[in-house]
């Protein structure tokens, strides 16, 4: 980076944020500072909404993922578009009809205060790790390319958005996002034609995607019944509506934002712009790294993408062994790209068995270059056991600084910088609000002034910054880090589900069932997901159908009479 | 509860009604699904 990419990158982000609390200034009222302005349209929520869960992980991670496996984690997102209907025709009306500041409050409402805590103890726990992730994905990954030092990487990043959340509140979140999934948006789109451009002469676009198909890059729909496979369309499908609906629909940074709308139209129409676009965001930036693949089939990628932990092994003992399987690696390569340019050749010309033929060596000959690259990662682990870091993570960013132009390379860091922001913005947010609201408000201090409960909100927000900055110097993560962010979330959602799913639709279970019922859930996963090794998605439905069953047996059990409540409103 | 206009109205040119907007969003999710399922039988 040069001094054009800083000043693009510290101009804009100090901007942003400047201007989000100057328009925020001097907020003492509780609704205001909570839900932000009456007047929240609909585009600004979908925006903020969008970029809540669009986190750096989503921009500098998901391209890595499709460069590796290509289309497939694309279904991770097939069971959105379903949930947020069911969310828009079920979960809003209710919340907006109980004008609840947070989602939890509802279970207070509907059952009992200890199944209220149960479930706002559920997010705390699993959005305050969730948070430490968000600071720490883009910081381990920026400061490593960049040389930057990752402590003070994750304590400017995180102090920052701490200062503007603390002091504008829900508003101030809403306002940034706004911005930063514009900066987002413009960086993406940028790299995108930019790559395209940077393609070898001849290429032509089908060509490419021949090529990506042929690595088998473009299966983006997997119809297979196998359990312990990732992603298939039954997992994506299902698994991944049940993550959908508790994620957007009982996760209070995201029920906040469209908690904001003006009306329930615009909340309504904010998440309807999701269900739309959730998709074909998701398999723009995939492709994006399938793209990457492609051009790195011609160009010479480095045989480790984490640059800095191959040059700091190949100083040391294993430098030898290192420098050998360099050598490898680029063999191996140009042989690669020789058979690939006949295969052009031979698919230009029209000659079909001389396609299918060089097509067929190329594809051996990646698996020499694969073959390089494994045996380089393994002679890596064994001379560092400690890095865990998956260098998947490492192939966008690596990109970027090798083959774009200054300016660009300021524009595409200060995306992840934004995406970083928007989404710790909203997530520290709703802890600050839940905290207040369920657990201050509720247990400690029930009546006070709103300028008092801003103070407070204020305080815990600040509290959560510091407690996810803390999480994120001490973090060490072996997942691909959108995976990470999922799993985590995936072993709470599906019990937060079923607590909201009994609220919802089982009217005859009452609070002590259920939270019981929701306890032994939890405890149920848990234990499954140390043992089992199916996709992750799975324990979604198992937690919320384990939830929702025991629930049932449990009423049915102690009697009507012990606890269901009629539901108000 | 008597429903809002909001409950009833889009206030977009089209669709008029939410039950449209749903469906709009399921057959427009269908096409994503029916279209990678062709690009990944196109390019095998």
């Amino acid at each position: 980076m040069n001094a054009l990419d800083y000043a693009i990158l510290v101009g804009t982000m100090l901007a942003i944020a400047a201007y989000a609390l100057w328009n925020t200034r001097g907020r003492h009222d509780l609704n205001r500072y909570l839900k932000g302005r009456d007047g929240t349209g609909w585009l600004t929520i979908g925006l903020s909404v969008m970029a809540t869960q669009a986190s750096t992980i989503t921009f500098l991670s998901t391209p890595g993922q499709g460069y590796e496996s290509g289309l497939g984690f694309v279904q991770n997102y097939f069971g959105a578009p379903l949930a947020l209907v069911v969310i828009a025709v079920v979960f809003l009306p209710i919340y907006r009809r109980l004008k609840v500041y947070t989602a939890y409050e509802y279970l207070g409402h509907r059952f009992d205060a200890k199944t209220r805590l149960l479930g706002a103890g559920l997010f705390l726990v699993q959005r305050g790790l969730g948070a430490g992730i968000t600071i720490y994905a883009p910081a381990i990954v920026l400061s490593t390319v960049m040389g930057w030092r990752l402590d003070v990487t994750i304590v400017c990043s995180g102090l920052l958005v701490v200062a503007y959340t603390v002091a504008g509140g829900c508003d101030a979140v809403s306002l940034t996002q706004k911005y930063q999934i514009g900066v987002i948006f413009a960086g993406m789109v940028a790299a995108f034609f930019v790559l395209v451009s940077r393609m070898p002469a001849g290429l032509t676009f089908s060509d490419t995607l021949s090529l990506a198909g042929g690595f088998h890059k473009l299966e983006a729909v997997d119809f297979s019944t196998s359990l312990d496979r990732r992603y298939t369309v039954w997992s994506g499908t299902l698994g991944g509506m049940f993550l959908a609906l508790s994620y957007f629909g009982t996760d209070q940074s995201q029920v906040q934002r469209y908690l904001s709308g003006a009306s329930l139209r615009e909340s309504r129409l904010g998440l309807m712009f999701n269900a739309l676009f959730k998709i074909p965001m998701q398999f723009f930036i995939l492709l994006l790294g399938v793209l990457i693949f492609v051009f790195y089939q011609f160009e010479r990628p480095p045989v480790y993408f984490n640059k800095s932990a191959w040059s700091l092994q190949a100083s040391r003992a294993a430098g030898g062994r290192l420098e050998a399987l360099d050598r490898e690696f680029t063999a191996a390569h140009s042989g690669e790209k020789a058979d690939l340019e006949a295969w052009l050749r031979a698919r230009h010309s029209g000659d079909r068995s001389g396609e299918a033929a060089a097509r067929a060596a190329a594809v051996a000959a990646h698996g020499r270059v694969e073959a390089v690259r494994a045996e380089t990662r393994a002679a890596l682990d064994a001379a560092s056991p400690g890095t865990r870091a998956n260098d998947a993570d490492y192939v966008f960013i690596t990109f970027i600084l090798d083959h774009l132009p200054h300016g660009l390379i300021g524009l595409l860091v200060t995306t992840f910088f934004a995406a970083a922001l928007s989404s710790k913005a909203g997530e520290l947010n709703a802890l600050g609000s839940t905290t207040t609201v369920d657990v201050y408000r509720h247990l400690l201090r029930r009546e006070a002034s709103d300028a008092h409960y801003v103070v407070a909100s204020k305080c815990f927000t600040a509290f959560w910054g510091l407690v996810a900055i803390a999480f994120a110097l001490f973090a060490n993560l072996a997942e691909n880090l959108i995976q990470a962010v999922n799993i985590l979330g995936s072993i709470f959602y599906g019990v937060v589900l079923g607590l909201f799913l009994v609220a919802f639709f089982l009217k005859r279970v009452g609070g002590t069932a259920v939270f019981w019922s929701a306890l032994a859930s939890q405890a149920l996963v848990f234990v499954l997901y140390f043992s089992l090794g199916i996709s992750y998605l799975w324990y979604n439905v198992i937690g919320c159908v384990a939830c929702m069953a025991l629930s049932l047996a449990l009423q049915a059990a102690i009697g009507r009479g012990s606890g269901a409540q009629p539901q108000p409103a | 509860m008597t429903p809002t206009e909001d409950d009833t109205s889009t206030g977009l040119p089209w669709p008029r009604s939410w039950r449209g907007v749903y469906v709009l969003v399921l057959a427009v999710f269908a096409a994503w699904v029916g279209l990678l399922a062709a690009l990944s039988r196109m390019f095998p």
